[in-house]
């Protein structure tokens, strides 16, 4: 009956009716993968003694699917799925470009190694309340954000992500995380809500929500639209997320709260979440917009960097030291944005990468230094060099590294943003990127010197023994580091490649419409 | 009908932000709640506000033209609803856990995670 009444439609202009490739899936399957495990995990909530395995399994073979993903891409370019099959820019599209691909690996292996690092750290009762689930679902959200290819559902995956970190952040519900959680709740509340208030006002003036189309339809309104003010709003917003100074708060009041790992799964990932979608939204939706703002955002850069590492200086907790050298290295990624340019995208996209694994690790010091030396001041620790030599090798290797030293990661996208910088003129950010890195190698230098090296109680001669699944994440992360700091090429070359990709997004955009837009 | 709305909102937002400079907390999560009403009625108004033209694209044209109004808002209203509810019951529950386990609600007062009184680093080796 049905069929007699409608009209004959040509279904299509509307559906994509080729089935995907099986390569087409490793754009959905990163986040697909961790819901499904992370929801195996909250049904399979009282074998406790199961998760671990499970979890861990489960990020190993999210580690899989985005290098294969990476490969892919790298490979052929930008791919696109799209949810229901609907043509865009009706159907919500995942779109895997370099820049989404390399975030999503880095981000995978911080949480693989992470998740082993957790063994030691979370407790039965950390199990019980959830760790493994919500971790599972923290990834999910994290990936999502990366990979998708529509501006509302980044926000959605940023309100997945948010939840579960919130989850993760109270774990344990002693008064200093409960402290903690309170400004990290309200303020990162707000930011997504600025980021919602940008999203709305986006749709009212263009009409689509898909990034490719975005990209496009901006060039026809450049004229008419108050696209600057909804770029400085997208910025404000993702600035709040990255703690960029003058709203970077949040982070030093929470981030030493929680357990070890969760502090450093935090402080590799969820900032750099912030700055991806900077850089997302910046430098290819919108790029004469960042060029009129790049002035405010290299000031919020150079400011974000000193009074960072200034409040580094500041600290005697080994982790509160950490957080505010995360908010310093925003800054260093915010004036790379700033600057713009291949140089600068790819110096902000290296430095995010680079600092990933680096902060993570130097938290996963943190921990084992407390574990060792009963204490997380850098008042009290001492003599940690003399109870574990090898933990402190590759501690000293990280604190290189955060500082911007050869030979290990931190050097060449110092490198890159400094020469970016002083090509377009800018010689005070450049000035200020050297000085962040010297105060950084003041603050690691007296950590080291005061924790490590000064004297302690401890018996000379008596060598504390750390399981590998401690001592094991930290070498991977420095290894990585070190790797990546002696033959930085076939990094070097894809990072490249994804600014370039950034800055000219019509391979992006050809994935979304194939056949050009009708 | 826009105008009036856009009015409204512009009240909601004041309010909003009013309430969330405040050093209560239980004011700041009544300023969060007023705030996600703030946004959900100004995608609201974005999309139009009218249910004298039913929402139907006509012949030849490719998207909804002027006077109906656009469905698609009201759909990311929803999901925003949902998302900003659950925060809110979040952040109840959470501020009154703060509330029993701090014994206050001035987030002046609220120091357990960063001590008023710290020592200086140490300026010697």
């Amino acid at each position: 009956m049905a069929a007699s009444i409608a009209p004959s439609a040509d279904l299509s202009t509307a559906l994509v009716h080729a089935p995907p490739t099986a390569a087409a899936w490793l754009v959905i399957l990163p986040v697909a993968w961790c819901l499904a495990v992370g929801a195996l995990l909250v049904m399979l909530r009282r074998p406790i003694a199961l998760h671990p395995t499970i979890a861990i399994v489960g990020l190993a073979g999210l580690v899989l699917i985005d290098g294969l993903l990476l490969r892919e891409v790298a490979e052929n370019g930008p791919m696109t799925m799209v949810m229901g099959r609907w043509l865009p820019p009706f159907g919500i599209a995942f779109t895997a470009d370099l820049t989404g691909a390399l975030f999503a690996l880095a981000a995978a292996i911080v949480a693989l190694v992470a998740g082993v690092f957790s063994l030691a750290d979370i407790n039965d009762s950390g199990r019980r309340y959830g760790f493994y689930p919500l971790l599972m679902l923290l990834m999910a959200g994290v990936s999502g954000a990366f990979l998708t290819g529509d501006i509302f559902n980044l926000y959605v995956w940023f309100e997945v992500l948010l939840i579960s970190s919130f989850g993760l952040l109270v774990l344990g519900s002693e008064p200093e995380q409960i402290d903690g959680t309170v400004k990290y709740g309200f303020l990162n509340l707000v930011a997504t809500t600025l980021f919602l208030i940008a999203t709305g006002y986006l749709y009212a003036v263009l009409g689509t929500l898909n990034m490719a189309d975005i990209a496009r339809k901006a060039e026809g309104l450049r004229d008419s639209a108050p696209l600057v003010t909804l770029a400085g709003l997208f910025m404000l917003a993702f600035a709040m997320k990255a703690a960029a100074f003058p709203v970077n708060f949040w982070l030093p009041a929470s981030y030493h709260t929680p357990r070890v790992v969760v502090s450093a799964l935090f402080g590799g990932l969820l900032t750099k979440v912030g700055v991806y979608a900077l850089v997302r939204v910046m430098v290819m939706l919108f790029p004469v917009e960042r060029e009129e703002l790049s002035f405010v955002l290299a000031v919020a850069g150079a400011l974000t960097m000193i009074v960072g590492v200034l409040g580094a200086l500041a600290q005697t907790d080994f982790r509160r030291i950490l957080g505010y050298l995360i908010v310093s290295g925003i800054g260093s990624m915010l004036a790379g944005i700033a600057v713009g340019g291949p140089g600068g995208t790819g110096g902000a996209i290296f430095y995010a990468l680079h600092s990933m694994l680096v902060m993570t690790g130097l938290y996963f010091a943190s921990g084992i230094a407390l574990r060792l030396g009963a204490s997380s001041s850098i008042d009290t620790l001492a003599g940690l060099y003399r109870r574990h030599a090898g933990f402190a090798a590759l501690t000293l290797m990280l604190c290189f590294a955060v500082s911007g030293l050869p030979p290990f990661s931190g050097f060449w996208p110092k490198v890159m943003l400094v020469k970016a910088a002083l090509d377009i003129g800018a010689w005070w950010l450049a000035a200020t990127l050297l000085l962040a890195g010297f105060l950084t190698t003041i603050v690691t230098g007296r950590l080291f010197l005061l924790a490590f090296w000064r004297e302690g109680a401890h018996a000379a001669g008596e060598v504390e023994a750390l399981s590998p699944a401690t001592l094991g994440p930290l070498a991977v992360l420095t290894g990585l580091t070190l790797l990546i700091g002696l033959y930085p090429e076939p990094l070097l070359v894809m990072i490249q490649n994804a600014a370039a990709g950034l800055a000219e997004p019509s391979g992006y955009v050809d994935s979304v419409f194939p056949g050009g837009r009708p | 009908m826009e105008a009036w709305f856009a009015l409204l909102v512009g009240i909601f937002f004041t309010v909003a932000v009013y309430l969330l400079l405040s050093k209560f907390i239980i004011r700041v999560l009544l300023g969060v709640a007023i705030l996600g009403n703030a946004v959900n009625l100004l995608i609201f108004a974005g999309g139009r506000l009218t249910r004298d033209v039913p929402p139907i694209i006509p012949d030849g044209a490719e998207a909804l033209v002027a006077p109906a109004a656009n469905a698609l808002p009201q759909a990311l209203i929803l999901t925003a609803i949902v998302i900003s509810f659950s925060f809110f019951a979040f952040l109840l529950v959470l501020s009154w856990r703060a509330y029993k386990d701090l014994a206050t609600d001035n987030t002046d007062e609220m120091r357990v995670a960063e001590p008023v009184d710290e020592p200086v680093p140490p300026l010697g080796y």
